[in-house]
């Protein structure tokens, strides 16, 4: 009917490869008689069955087949392509012919893996490898596009993930644009009084490094911005930050904080402060502030919102106040993204018979951070909520809302380290409290994690292995009066069992960012069942992600703490710097393309791609495809009406054999009836 | 039968309306260069001829036969296999012939439901004793035989070889008039002659290349039935919400559908390249549905998308209307598929 | 060999979800119906309908296709595509007589090995109920061959 012209496919010459990978495919397929059965196929002139394939002997069989016996396709019929297409296309590159003429079938994790029944794993096998052999020879050589690398890079989020990957590429002599949300870099750790195990004070190991962030020539530090529209691909990023407008006129401004000082204005600190804080209108979120000019909260600011005051424009001495200034739009482009974005703490609220927001002395766990920090509203003395009195217990309640399925079901890693840490705090600065950890399990695997249990063991520290049921006010038993009951059950004792205390901690679990998916959208990356960002690779590939030259690190990946967070940090700088290095990368070549002789501009492919990788030629009226922006997923080839785009490497017509190949045995049966008629 | 040299031409119906005949005539004085250059070998529509005169010319004796009409019953397979023997080339005259049209459309019921409803089950037919044709029928004179009625409606080329394909329903008479000036050509003095197997007398790509219309970029919010609405008369009739075969149908006919307002049906078949025009229809049209989006709860997205698909009244009858001989799957199973 | 009807089952799986889905059932030795025949693309959205038809018409008695769930689509929206075209294939389906049973869609993320498995079990019994379709011996010849032999 349509497809007149005569098939070049009887020419070809195909070597197929039967792995027996072992006993894997081996036990289950009967591994020769595939290989026969491949061998009956007309473009197939070699059919070997082999034991390991993936092995050099293996791969040399290619190789040497190729040469002697003048291959122009390859088959192996073995593991899964995510396991070993490149190795056998390298392999077929080796033999002298291009990689993309190589076609594999998987008959061990969708074959012998998969079925006990060797009949019908060997029926499997042979229609896989069929398939197989019936595409190859539609397979036409295709070279990767080769991509230059702009050597700057962004990174999102200036937290000490950010923060890290932003000085080890400034000190390999690349440029980073650090873009960071608040007023100031230092996310969490900044929040953060001392550090498990070794106690350090974490603003004295943090704000070193956020100076030399605020220092070097190599950064250029965007705060209270964010990224508002990200285009293009790996190597050619073009990227808008909305500045947002803080007021101040940086240029001018020496940090010297009279405004702040002057400013009449107090207001809540939730986010530095936790909540249990208060700041000015005009404010830097903590003295050590990188960069050290404030940002004016024109949703707090008497001014803004009654149109009176202006103390602080009055106060500056260098007339660094603009009430005028507006959000900068701010457009560059780049090679590569990091996103260190952090993470949320749980809300506590979500757990009703925990009580916090509704008793009073029930604290998070950032609260508590914050008010044991010298820095903070108590001066770091420990007390209730009524600022005065000091507690003379405390239970420390792990695993908030992590460990539950009604909550999170995954471990955040670090609570039970903070939690001791907690105890630890609390013996120090109230000595003679008695300290209580409710938990379900002990996890303290990082180098002198267990140590630093046992210290806390030897503080006297009272450990109670239970998950919290209802922390109440609502007392029953002589010495519970005006107390808060911690109700768990002692399961090494093997019974229920109520503390009564005068403090609660509750040792919130860490999550995604409230808004991660939204950011993924904008990066067109993913986020994983609990909404951290995915990982390319759980195990080998941590730092990237599925989308070429976007990158994560630290906790916006999954829970941990900083020392595997700054590893991170560092983990995604190596990768950029690698391809910073390189220059040039070579993308795959499976791409879409449009017969523009053939397309009648009827523009149905036009809305389809969310890489915009398909354009309007209004003078020729037909569509056409960026190459470079397109990442191959053949939606536009499916769409297209008039079948005029052509998806490499994913051809209707390779398809189609493939299917028709697959499914010989069925064919083979309506043949024979048709010809019994 | 008299040989005046002239090239031979003929014209067959098979099951086909008649249009495609009217189309012929409608090249207007044409007509008259048409007979003086060929012999009219056999055109039972204009002028009496017989069987038994196809029977009795040599084989290849006609240059060129324009068969059209599908093959529904024996007797028009027989007249197929019959012109393919006397014939040099073989043409698929118009849509019927090509892939099916009209017809074919019968593939979506069985011939039992078909000869229930024709000779007992419709408001129009007396038949108390439920009589059905037989094929043979014994008389006092001998016997009275029937062509078999198919079960499933073929195009031509499912039959006999065809060397050309000429399509639309019907083939525009100002395309009939090209083929045949090149035909005319190749034969007086030697022009070439598309390669076998070309459709002619048509464009290659889809019909929005002939179309006036504005085109924007695609999107669709809901489909309309064509009573349901009134068209900007300058806006693409897709993006408005009809139904208009033309981004997955070959040009050749000047857009004449949508140039008054009435979405393209496809009676030219699909461009080149595509294998099956009432997939191909489906895809597109689905892919740019802009119903849902990945935001949503899985339940909402299948349920909103559910809604707006249901808004097609017959798909297999509005996307396959010419092509259903043709198409992968060429009938429907069981004969559920009418409407 | 067991007497019983074994249904051919057409997968066109996901490189990114569906697909290692599949690897992962498979690594975690899940054992599950041999009947399905997975053609890899690269996205759902890949999945022209020609290829369904065409699969019913090679002898396939059901399609699976199977793709990221929405909203995880590692082409972002690819997905949602080939939820919309098999929405209105399935409907037109129904017209030429396939069962809804013989096509479907599955969503399965790439560390759903068990999803995936256990989709596959249901799918091979809900079409060996429903019996072989064999499209060109059943349909295209048989039921011709039956027509012929109810002679009217």
């Amino acid at each position: 009917m349509t497809d007149m012209k005569k098939s070049p496919t009887e020419q070809e010459r195909v070597g197929v490869y039967v792995c027996h990978c072992g006993s894997n495919i081996a036990g289950t397929i009967d591994v020769d008689e595939v290989a026969k059965f491949a061998e009956k196929n007309p473009n197939v002139v070699v059919s070997r069955n082999y034991e390991f394939m993936c092995s050099s002997t293996g791969q040399e069989l290619i190789e040497n087949d190729i040469k002697e016996q003048g291959l122009s396709r390859i088959v192996v019929a073995s593991c899964s392509p995510h396991m070993h297409e490149k190795t056998f296309r390298e392999a077929t590159e080796r033999g002298g012919l291009n990689p993309f003429l190589y076609e594999m079938a998987n008959i061990r994790e969708h074959g012998s893996w998969a079925t006990n029944d060797k009949e019908a794993a060997t029926i499997k096998a042979k229609a896989l490898v069929n398939g197989a052999i019936e595409r190859v020879v539609h397979h036409a050589p295709l070279e990767k596009i080769p991509v230059s690398i702009n050597p700057n890079t962004l990174i999102v989020g200036g937290g000490i993930a950010g923060i890290t990957a932003a000085l080890e590429l400034a000190e390999a002599g690349h440029h980073v644009y650090l873009v960071e949300r608040d007023g100031t870099i230092g996310g969490h750790m900044a929040q953060i009084d001392k550090t498990f195990p070794t106690l350090d004070c974490s603003a004295c190991i943090l704000t070193p490094k956020m100076v030399d962030v605020g220092q070097n020539d190599n950064i250029t530090l965007l705060t209270y911005s964010e990224v508002e529209s990200v285009e293009g691909y790996i190597g050619n990023f073009n990227i808008t930050v909305r500045k947002k407008a803080r007021c101040v006129i940086e240029d001018l401004c020496t940090s010297c904080g009279d405004c702040e000082e002057k400013c009449p204005q107090k207001v809540v600190d939730n986010d530095y402060g936790a909540g249990i804080s208060t700041r000015k209108a005009i404010y830097r979120s903590f003295p050590q502030a990188v960069p050290g000019y404030p940002v004016l909260d024109k949703e707090n600011c008497t001014y803004f919102q009654t149109g009176k005051c202006k103390i602080c424009e009055q106060v500056c001495p260098t007339h660094a106040i603009d009430y005028e200034q507006k959000d900068e739009m701010l457009n560059f482009d780049v090679g590569n993204i990091i996103l260190a974005t952090g993470y949320d703490l749980f809300d506590a609220r979500k757990i009703p018979q925990y009580g916090y927001g509704r008793l009073p002395n029930v604290f998070s766990s950032m609260e508590f951070e914050r008010m044991v920090n010298a820095s903070g509203p108590t001066s770091g003395h420990i007390v209730l909520r009524d600022g005065v009195t000091h507690p003379k217990s405390v239970a420390i309640v792990h695993c908030v809302g992590s460990r539950d399925q009604n909550y999170n079901e995954y471990c955040s890693k670090v609570c039970c380290m903070y939690s001791l840490k907690f105890a630890h705090l609390v013996h120090e600065h109230l000595p003679g409290a008695e300290v209580y950890n409710f938990y379900i399990d002990m996890r303290t695997p990082g180098k002198g994690y267990e140590e630093f249990y046992h210290r806390l063991l030897k503080e006297g520290t009272h450990f109670v292995r239970g998950r919290v049921a209802e922390i109440t006010d609502a007392d029953r038993n002589p010495g519970e009066e005006n107390k808060l009951i911690v109700q768990a059950e002692n399961t090494l004792l093997g019974q229920q069992q109520r503390t009564p205390v005068d403090m609660v901690i509750l040792s919130a679990g860490i999550q995604a960012r409230h808004d991660a998916e939204e950011v993924s959208k904008l990066f067109k990356m993913g986020c994983d069942y609990d909404g951290f960002f995915n990982e390319r690779h759980p195990k080998l590939a941590p730092v990237a992600t599925m989308t070429d030259g976007i990158f994560i690190a630290g906790a916006c990946q999954g829970p941990k703490d900083i020392p595997d967070t700054v590893a991170q940090g560092g983990a995604a700088a190596s990768q950029v710097a690698k391809l910073i290095s390189q220059g040039t990368v070579m993308m795959e070549p499976v791409r879409a393309s449009i017969r523009e002789d053939e397309c009648s501009g009827c523009r149905i492919c036009n809305t389809l791609c969310p890489y915009n990788a398909i354009e309007y030629d209004e003078e020729k009226d037909v569509s056409r495809v960026i190459t470079a922006l397109c990442q191959g997923c053949g939606t536009c080839v499916a769409a297209c009406p008039s079948s005029v785009i052509d998806g490499a490497h994913f051809t209707n017509t390779q398809v189609f054999a493939e299917l028709k190949g697959i499914l010989w045995d069925v064919q083979e049966e309506i043949t024979a009836k048709q010809e019994a008629i | 039968m008299t040989d005046n040299g002239k090239p031979k031409l003929a014209m067959y119906w098979a099951s086909s309306c008649g249009g495609c005949e009217i189309s012929v005539l409608n090249i207007h004085e044409n007509i008259l260069t048409v007979d003086e250059v060929f012999d009219i070998a056999f055109f039972p529509c204009i002028a009496d001829f017989k069987y038994k005169d196809v029977h009795n010319y040599p084989d290849g004796y006609i240059d060129i036969c324009l068969f059209n009409g599908a093959i529904r019953n024996e007797e028009n397979e027989e007249m197929a296999h019959l012109l393919r023997k006397k014939s040099k080339v073989m043409v698929a005259f118009g849509s019927c012939a090509y892939e099916g049209c009209i017809p074919a459309l019968s593939n979506l019921t069985t011939k039992a439901d078909t000869f229930n409803k024709v000779y007992i089950d419709n408001p129009s037919i007396d038949n108390p004793d439920g009589i059905f044709p037989q094929l043979v029928t014994k008389v006092d004179e001998g016997d009275l035989t029937l062509p078999n009625f198919y079960h499933t409606v073929s195009s031509l080329d499912q039959v006999v070889d065809v060397d050309y394909y000429i399509p639309g329903c019907p083939p525009e008479p100002h395309q009939i008039w090209a083929v045949l000036q090149i035909v005319v050509a190749a034969l007086t003095a030697g022009g070439p002659l598309p390669p076998a197997g070309a459709i002619i007398g048509a464009g290659t790509t889809a019909l929005c290349d002939e179309c006036e219309r504005e085109k924007k970029e695609k999107t669709i919010s809901k489909i309309y039935r064509p009573f349901e609405i009134e068209p900007d008369p300058d806006q693409c009739l897709l993006e408005q919400g009809l139904i208009c075969m033309g981004i997955a149908t070959r040009s050749g006919c000047g857009a004449l559908c949508p140039s008054v307002g009435i979405g393209c049906r496809g009676c030219y078949g699909p461009p080149d390249g595509v294998e099956d025009q009432g997939a191909k229809m489906l895809s597109a049209i689905a892919s740019v549905l802009e119903v849902g989006d990945e935001t949503m709860e899985e339940d909402h997205l299948e349920e909103l998308i559910q809604k707006a698909v249901d808004d097609i009244a017959d798909p297999a009858g509005t996307f396959y209307r010419f092509s259903m001989a043709h198409s992968i799957l060429k009938r429907v199973k069981n004969g559920k598929g009418a409407a | 060999m067991s007497e019983q009807f074994e249904p051919v089952i057409v997968g066109f799986l996901c490189n990114w979800c569906s697909y290692r889905a599949a690897d992962l059932a498979g690594t975690a030795r899940i054992k599950y119906a041999p009947n399905l025949r997975p053609i890899r693309v690269m996205c759902s959205g890949r999945v022209d309908p020609q290829f369904v038809l065409q699969a019913f018409r090679s002898g396939a008695d059901g399609v699976l296709i199977a793709g990221c769930h929405p909203g995880e689509c590692h082409y972002v929206n690819g997905n949602i595509k080939a939820l919309r075209r098999f929405a209105l294939l399935r409907k037109t389906l129904e017209q030429w007589g396939i069962e809804q049973e013989r096509v479907q869609l599955l969503w399965a993320s790439a560390s759903e090995g068990t999803i995936l498995a256990a989709a596959v079990d249901r799918m091979t019994e809900e079409v060996r109920t429903l019996g072989p379709l064999r499209w060109g011996e059943k349909v295209l010849i048989d039921e011709a061959v039956l027509a012929v032999g109810e002679e009217v």
